[in-house]
C-alpha cells in the first residue's frame, strides 16, 4: 500500500482528535448530572434563593430529557459559557483564561527542566550499560516515580529556602515588591523579556524554579528510562554497526544517527508524562501557592463551587487532548514511515 | 529410550520455581530488602493501634510542636499528637485505599479486557472505546472531577481510584488475552465441549494473572500516591483522621517556620510505601517475565 501523503495524514490525525473531544464531553455532562440530589442547588450554592434554583434548572434544562440537556449543555459549550463560580463572581471561563498562563508557565518550564537532564542521563546510561552510571539512573528513575510531589515540593522549600535561603519565599509567581510585566503572553518570562525588563525577568525566573524542578522530577523518571531502553535499543541496530565500521566519529554515530531514532519512543511517552504533569500540577500549584487553574480548581473543591470544578476538569482534558494531537502531529513530521503501518 | 535414568528425579515446577526465586533473591538483594519493608508495612497496617506508642487522637497542649526526642521520635504536631503513632495508624486506612481501589479495578477490568480480547467485534469496540474516553483526561485530574460529582468521602476516592486504574487492567488483559485466543490450548478446550465462559475463566484467565501481578505491585503505588494526592489538596479523609496525605497538607504550613517534622515524617513513610511496592513490582517482574525489562 502507498503511502498517504503527509496532508492526508495530518487531516486524518486531526479527524481521529474528535471522538477523544466527544467522548471528554459526555464524561463531563454526566458528572455534571451525577452530582447527588438536586444539581440546580448544588450549582445555585448553599445561599441561593428558591428564585435562583429555579432559573439555573431553567438554563441548564435539568427539568428536560436527558438527550435534550445534553445539547443545550453542547450548546453553552459551544458558546464558552461553563457557568459562573460562586466564590469569584466571575464567569468560569474567565477565571480559567486569566490563570491559564501561569499553569502553562509552569508546566512547560516542568517539562523544559525533565527533558534536559533525562536525555543525557538516558544516552548516558545506554552507552555504559550495567555501569555504576546504568544503575544511578535505574535507582534515580525508580526513586522518581515514587516521590509524591507535594512532599517532594516541601522538602525543597524547607532546604532551599528555610535552611539555606537561596530561593524566595514560595508564594506566587512574583514577589509583591514588583508588579506583572504588560500582558503578551501572559507567560511573565516572555512578557518581561518583550518589556525589556531583565530585573523582572530574573524575578519570575527565581519564583518559578523551586516548582518547575519539583514538577520536573516526577516526568524524569519515565523520560529517562525510555530514552535509555530506545537508545539501547537502537545501538545495538545493524546499521549503526555499519557506521561505526565505515569509520565515522563515534560522536556522529551517536547523534545524528542513533539519538535521531531514538527520538520517536521518546516523543510516544510525551503523552503520557503531560498526563503526568498536568495532574501533579495541581499538588504543586497548591504547595507554592501558584495562581494558575489548578489551585483555582483545589479552592474551588474545598468551597463546594462545582461550575468551576467541571469547567476546571474539562479545560484540562481539551488541554491534554490538544497536546497529545500535537505530540502525533510532530511525530508525523520527524518520522517518514508514520502512518504506513496502521 | 534407553539412555541411563537420570541420577535424580526432574526438579518438580514448584521446586524449580523455588529455585528460581532463591537466585533471584541473591541476585537482587533490593527486592528481598522490599519485600521486607511490604512485611513491616502490613504489619502497621494490621496491628498498627497496637503498635503505636501514643493514642493518634490524643493531644496533650504541653507538648506541642516538640521537635523529634526520645519519647516522641518523629516530634509531635501543633496539638501535641504524637506524630509517630498518627504515621503508623494511619498506615491501615492508606493501603487499605489503594488495595481495595486495586482490586476493584482488577476485577471489572479483567472482565471487560477478557470479554474484549475474546470476542473481539463489537463488544472490543465498545470497551476500548469507553477505555480510551477515560484515557483521554489527565489520570489525577478525572479523580478530582469524580470526588467532586460523587461526593466527598472515602468511599468516592477508592471509586475515584479504581476507575482511573481501569484503562491499565482493560488494555493489558485485552492484548494478552487476543495473543492467546487463537492458541493450541483454547481450540482445544473449545472442542471438548466448553462454553464461552469457561474458557475465559478457567483457560484464558489463569495463563494472563502472572503477568497481571506485575502490573498490580507497580500499579499499588501509584495508588497509593494518587490517594494521598487527593487527601492532601482536602479531598475525601477529613482531619482528625490520621492519614499520610493530610498530616503532609497539616504540616506544610508549618515548614516556612522551620518545624519540617510535621510535613517530613509522613512524607518520608508515603514515599517509602510506594518505593516499596515499585522495587517489588520491579522484582516480581525479573522473576515472571524477565523480557519486559528495561
Amino acid at each position: 500500500m502507498p503511502r498517504p501523503s503527509t496532508p492526508i495524514l495530518i487531516l486524518r490525525r486531526i479527524l481521529a482528535a474528535f471522538p477523544s473531544v466527544l467522548g471528554v464531553i459526555i464524561l463531563t455532562f454526566i458528572l455534571t448530572r451525577a452530582l447527588p440530589g438536586d444539581p440546580a442547588a448544588y450549582f445555585a450554592g448553599p445561599a441561593a434563593s428558591q428564585e435562583a434554583i429555579d432559573q439555573i434548572r431553567e438554563t441548564l434544562g435539568l427539568n428536560r430529557s436527558l438527550p435534550e440537556q445534553f445539547f443545550i449543555y453542547v450548546g453553552e459549550l459551544l458558546r464558552g459559557d461553563l457557568g459562573s463560580s460562586l466564590t469569584t463572581g466571575q464567569t468560569v471561563l474567565s477565571d480559567l483564561l486569566t490563570r491559564l498562563p501561569a499553569s502553562l508557565e509552569l508546566t512547560f518550564a516542568g517539562l523544559l527542566f525533565s527533558l534536559t537532564l533525562a536525555i543525557p542521563l538516558g544516552i548516558l546510561a545506554a552507552t555504559r550499560p550495567n555501569s555504576w552510571i546504568d544503575h544511578t539512573v535505574r535507582v534515580i528513575a525508580t526513586a522518581g516515580v515514587s516521590l509524591p510531589t507535594f512532599f517532594t515540593g516541601l522538602l525543597l522549600i524547607y532546604v532551599l529556602y528555610f535552611l539555606l535561603g537561596i530561593v524566595p519565599a514560595p508564594l506566587g509567581r512574583l514577589d509583591i515588591l514588583y508588579s506583572a510585566p504588560p500582558p503578551v503572553t501572559g507567560l511573565y518570562l516572555i512578557d518581561s523579556l518583550l518589556a525589556g525588563d531583565l530585573e523582572l525577568f530574573w524575578a519570575a525566573l527565581s519564583q518559578l524554579i523551586l516548582p518547575a524542578v519539583t514538577l520536573g522530577l516526577f516526568a524524569l523518571a519515565p523520560l529517562a528510562r525510555v530514552t535509555r531502553a530506545a537508545m539501547l535499543a537502537v545501538l545495538s541496530s545493524d546499521f549503526i554497526r555499519t557506521a561505526k565500521a565505515s569509520g565515522l566519529p563515534s560522536t556522529t554515530v551517536l547523534f545524528s544517527y542513533a539519538f535521531r531514532n531514538a527520538l520517536l519512543p521518546i516523543m510516544t511517552t510525551l503523552g503520557v508524562v503531560f498526563s503526568f504533569l498536568l495532574g501533579s500540577n495541581v499538588l504543586v500549584e497548591k504547595v507554592f501557592s501558584w495562581p494558575g487553574i489548578g489551585s483555582y480548581a483545589v479552592s474551588a473543591l474545598v468551597a463546594s463551587d462545582y461550575a468551576a470544578v467541571q469547567g476546571f476538569v474539562l479545560t484540562m482534558a481539551l488541554l491534554y487532548v490538544g497536546l497529545n494531537l500535537l505530540i502525533d502531529l510532530l511525530y508525523i513530521a520527524i518520522d517518514p514511515r508514520a502512518g504506513v503501518e496502521s | 529410550m534407553t539412555a541411563s535414568p537420570p541420577a535424580s528425579s526432574p526438579p518438580t515446577p514448584r521446586q524449580s520455581f523455588i529455585a528460581q526465586a532463591r537466585y533471584v533473591i541473591s541476585e537482587n538483594v533490593v527486592t528481598f530488602g522490599a519485600f521486607l519493608l511490604f512485611f513491616v508495612f502490613v504489619l502497621f497496617a494490621l496491628f498498627g493501634g497496637a503498635i503505636a506508642p501514643y493514642n493518634p487522637l490524643t493531644s496533650n497542649a504541653a507538648v506541642a510542636l516538640s521537635p523529634p526526642t526520645l519519647s516522641h521520635w518523629f516530634g509531635t504536631d501543633d496539638l501535641g499528637r504524637d506524630i509517630l503513632s498518627r504515621v503508623i495508624v494511619a498506615t491501615r486506612l492508606d493501603l487499605g485505599i489503594a488495595v481495595v481501589a486495586v482490586a476493584l479495578s482488577f476485577f471489572l477490568g479483567s472482565i471487560l479486557g477478557t470479554c474484549a480480547g475474546y470476542f473481539g467485534g463489537w463488544t472490543d469496540r465498545i470497551i476500548s472505546r469507553v477505555v480510551d474516553t477515560i484515557m483521554a483526561f489527565p489520570l489525577f485530574i478525572l479523580a478530582m472531577g469524580l470526588v467532586a460529582a460523587l461526593g466527598n468521602t472515602v468511599e468516592n476516592i477508592i471509586y475515584a481510584t479504581a476507575i482511573i486504574n481501569l484503562p491499565l487492567y482493560t488494555r493489558v488483559i485485552r492484548s494478552e488475552v487476543l495473543t492467546r485466543r487463537e492458541a493450541g490450548y483454547i481450540e482445544a478446550a473449545r472442542l471438548s465441549g466448553n462454553n464461552n465462559l469457561q474458557i475465559m475463566a478457567f483457560h484464558l484467565f489463569p495463563n494472563v494473572l502472572p503477568v497481571m501481578m506485575v502490573h498490580i505491585s507497580l500499579n499499588m503505588g501509584w495508588a497509593i500516591l494518587n490517594a494521598a494526592g487527593l487527601s492532601f489538596i482536602g479531598l475525601g479523609v477529613r482531619p482528625p483522621t490520621p492519614e499520610w496525605g493530610i498530616m503532609v497538607a497539616e504540616g506544610a504550613t508549618y515548614i516556612i517556620s522551620g518545624e519540617w517534622w510535621l510535613a517530613i515524617f509522613p512524607g518520608l513513610i508515603l514515599m517509602l510505601a510506594v518505593f516499596c511496592f515499585n522495587l517489588l513490582g520491579d522484582g516480581l517482574r525479573d522473576l515472571i517475565d524477565p523480557r519486559l525489562r528495561t
